[in-house]
């Protein structure tokens, strides 16, 4: 109990005192975690939809492979991401390693399948509602599943903030590819890691406690968003 | 879509490219001049890199970028080529390091030594003593429990060094007594303070670890725990992009007066956790 | 409508669906012409519902021939529209609902916006316009998806079962809607259950059983003096329509 204590005054005094590096972290790691989720959305979201109302041979392996993409281990991600980058690898002429853009890099790459494997599947419920009533109209597949995805908005918004979760909350990828670098590299969970390992449990904790509050902010802000939108147009269907 | 939805699409497809695009600027600091060092988490987790960095800088205006690792990947780092320099405290593996060409202009900066921790309890009766292979003789004959890094790293080679010279194969003897975590110092404590366990940790990191539980120091002094810390350039032959310049810059700096005494002036908890070498003769110390 | 070919009579040639060795329409050989009032009636699983689904296109036939005199789509807009039993709403506005297949059809957006008003007038719901589409009752709903298949003007409007779901008053502004629609010049097939709705909005009707056409004659004929035991039972069995 006295170590939740200690936390929780860490935790006030780092955020009371206005600490200039502590808002450096906060700030690259939603920069990071946010730039991951956009490229992973950017992408995701319509390959989810065409994938659930496109027809072609091999869709259903797509599907299963998609899924099991999920659960990508952020740590094995890392080392691909960093074998990908160093200077002894492939892409090494860009420089990219223990810089903040390998970082999004890494995290896109674990984003990129939650958001198509969800999309996929809340699009496929609601296709089977609207592909009639679409096709019946005249829409032609890539405007029924525009259509369909600016309809089921709500939930993609959800399945968006699921992918921003994984992101703001993985260590694994993030720790390898960016190298915990002091005032470069380092976000939250990599500094909460750090911290851990100085034995400074109290001060890891509470930096923990910031990061959920923040994740907690996120999600808020995307609530009040949903609801204003959703008094405009009526509640969804699903 | 109708209007408030698309301010809402574009308001929100803005806020996002502006995250993005802000990270390609200038807070990436790609345009800073700045060189990249493969270390270990001892020096990283004791505080030292944050004491004397910024006056490195202050000096040259280089800004040091320190990725902390065990000193086997940071070796590894160097080896592909990922960093401009390694700072490490496994003499046997830097040495090789350089035979191989992976690095070049080796030269020591600085030693501290390891200390023998375990519980208040001491099962295996080792406290006090200055014998440190004796001690991890009796811990062995007592199974009492011990972590070890296993992971390659500086102060993981020292342990087995000891093993050795105690007589131990310890890749034969462990038992269920023997926990390898496969981590760095701190995590290591963590487990030993949790687990109520002996371990093998360098002066530094032990300072400056703040989750003690009731580990103390039990067994100091022996001269075989001396740690000794080298610096290396990574070869710019093999790697032409290495920043050999502002590298050697770091290096020489190290090694200056300046360097030399702000290193012997970093104290944790009142301490002195780091002892200047890089300009002493040659003794039963120095291999 | 404009001077293409009338997209009238539609022609079926020995058509047949089938799904999991069951067939459910099995060799209808029918032809509709632009004018009457068609009313598809028939027990349950007859086919009545795939056989519209296969003459709108959301089905293609297992074999037979279907063939529209005239093209199906013209200026970008399909010929024939339906409404389904149960009405889907879009997550927009009523009208954005009716605007949406103008803005398919690429119709510009002030034309979208005076087609679709003049079309939520003509069924009664203009002064529910701006609002979200969802939060309107069943009823309305059903009238807004009438005005939505009709806002593009078709040549043919087929209504599978459209009051099936709704209470009498409902069903008396969805009926009023329907003759709206007809008297503007479209041609309706509507499939019902209540033959005193078939009776109100039919001038023939096209009896099925068991996928096959059992039965055509003009509604009047038909309720009184079915000629094929399969209609009398129906007849029989459903609700009286006097």
């Amino acid at each position: 109990m006295n170590d939740i204590w200690a936390a929780v005054d860490a935790a006030a005094r780092l955020v009371a005192g206005g600490d200039r590096h502590l808002f450096g972290i906060v700030l690259l790691s939603l920069k990071v975690s946010l730039s991951a989720v956009a490229i992973a959305s950017l992408i995701g979201l319509p390959l989810g939809g065409a994938l659930a109302v496109a027809r072609f041979p091999g869709r259903r392996t797509l599907t299963v492979i998609t899924n099991a993409l999920m659960g990508l281990p952020p740590v094995v991600v890392g080392l691909g991401v960093y074998l990908l980058l160093s200077r002894a690898g492939p892409l090494g002429e860009l420089g990219l390693l223990f810089t903040p853009e390998a970082m999004v890099v890494a995290q896109s790459i674990l984003v990129l399948p939650i958001v198509t494997a969800l999309t996929r599947q809340i699009a496929a419920d609601a296709w089977t509602e609207y592909h009639d009533l679409l096709r019946s109209l005249g829409a032609g597949p890539l405007r029924a599943a525009a259509t369909l995805l600016w309809d089921i908005r709500d939930s993609l918004l959800t399945v968006v903030l699921a992918g921003f979760g994984r992101a703001a909350a993985e260590v694994g990828a993030v720790m390898i590819v960016g190298g915990n670098i002091d005032g470069v590299t380092r976000v939250m969970t990599t500094a909460i890691a750090l911290e851990t390992s100085k034995g400074d449990l109290p001060l890891a904790l509470g930096l923990g406690m910031i990061l959920i509050g923040l994740v907690l902010v996120v999600n808020a802000a995307a609530y009040v968003l949903r609801e204003a939108a959703s008094r405009r147009h009526g509640s969804s269907a699903r | 879509m109708d209007m408030i939805g698309r301010r809402l699409a574009i308001a929100g497809v803005t806020l996002l490219a502006i995250s993005a695009a802000s990270l390609a600027g200038p807070a990436s600091a790609t345009a800073e001049r700045f060189i990249t060092v493969a270390s270990t988490t001892s020096t990283e987790n004791s505080g030292l890199f944050g004491y004397i960095l910024p006056l490195f800088k202050a000096r040259t205006g280089i800004d040091v970028r320190v990725v902390a690792l065990g000193t086997g990947q940071a070796l590894d780092v160097g080896r592909r080529g990922d960093a401009d320099l390694v700072f490490v405290h496994d003499t046997a593996a830097e040495l090789k390091f350089v035979a191989e060409g992976h690095g070049i202009g080796r030269r020591e900066v600085m030693y501290n030594d390891f200390v023998l921790i375990g519980p208040q309890s001491d099962p295996a009766h080792v406290g006090g003593t200055a014998d440190v292979v004796a001690a991890l003789a009796a811990i062995r004959a007592a199974t009492a429990p011990f972590v070890s890094r296993g992971d390659r790293s500086g102060t993981h080679a020292a342990e087995l060094r000891l093993w050795h010279a105690a007589g131990i194969d310890i890749e034969s003897q462990k038992g269920p007594w023997y926990r390898e975590t496969g981590a760095g110092m701190g995590t290591t404590l963590n487990t030993a303070s949790a687990m109520g366990a002996y371990l093998l940790a360098d002066r530094g990191t032990w300072l400056a670890f703040g989750n003690r539980g009731d580990l103390r120091v039990l067994v100091e002094g022996d001269a075989r725990l001396f740690n000794q810390y080298g610096v290396i350039l990574v070869n710019p032959e093999r790697h032409p992009h290495v920043k050999r310049a502002d590298a050697q810059a770091f290096i020489d700096w190290l090694v200056s007066t300046d360097g030399q005494q702000a290193i012997a002036s970093f104290r944790v908890a009142g301490e002195q956790a780091f002892f200047p070498d890089a300009n002493a003769p040659k003794d039963q110390f120095h291999e | 409508m404009s001077d293409a070919q009338p997209l009238l009579p539609l022609r079926l040639l020995d058509v047949r669906y089938e799904v999991g060795g069951r067939r459910i329409v099995d060799g209808i050989t029918l032809e509709l012409e632009h004018g009457p009032r068609t009313v598809v009636l028939g027990p349950n699983g007859s086919g009545k519902s795939v056989l519209m689904r296969l003459c709108h296109g959301l089905l293609r036939p297992t074999s037979g021939e279907l063939r529209f005199n005239g093209p199906q789509w013209l200026d970008g807009r399909r010929r024939h529209a339906m409404v389904f039993q149960r009405p889907v709403m879009l997550r927009r506005s009523a009208l954005a609902n009716v605007a949406y297949p103008l803005a398919l059809a690429g119709v510009k957006r002030i034309e979208q916006r005076r087609i679709a008003c003049e079309a939520l007038e003509r069924v009664g719901l203009l002064p529910f316009a701006s609002q979200p589409a969802r939060v309107l009752s069943g009823g309305e709903q059903q009238r807004l998806a009438i005005a939505r298949a009709w806002a593009l003007r078709p040549d043919l409007l087929f209504l599978d079962e459209p009051t099936a779901n709704l209470d009498p008053s409902a069903t008396q502004a969805i009926e009023a809607a329907i003759q709206t629609v007809h008297e503007a010049g479209t041609k309706i097939v509507l499939i019902t259950h209540n033959l005193g709705q078939a009776h109100r909005l039919g001038d023939e009707v096209v009896f099925l059983s068991c996928g096959r056409v059992a039965e055509r004659a003009p509604v009047e004929r038909f309720l009184r003096s079915p000629a094929s035991p399969e209609a009398a039972a129906f007849i029989r069995g459903e609700m009286p329509w006097t």
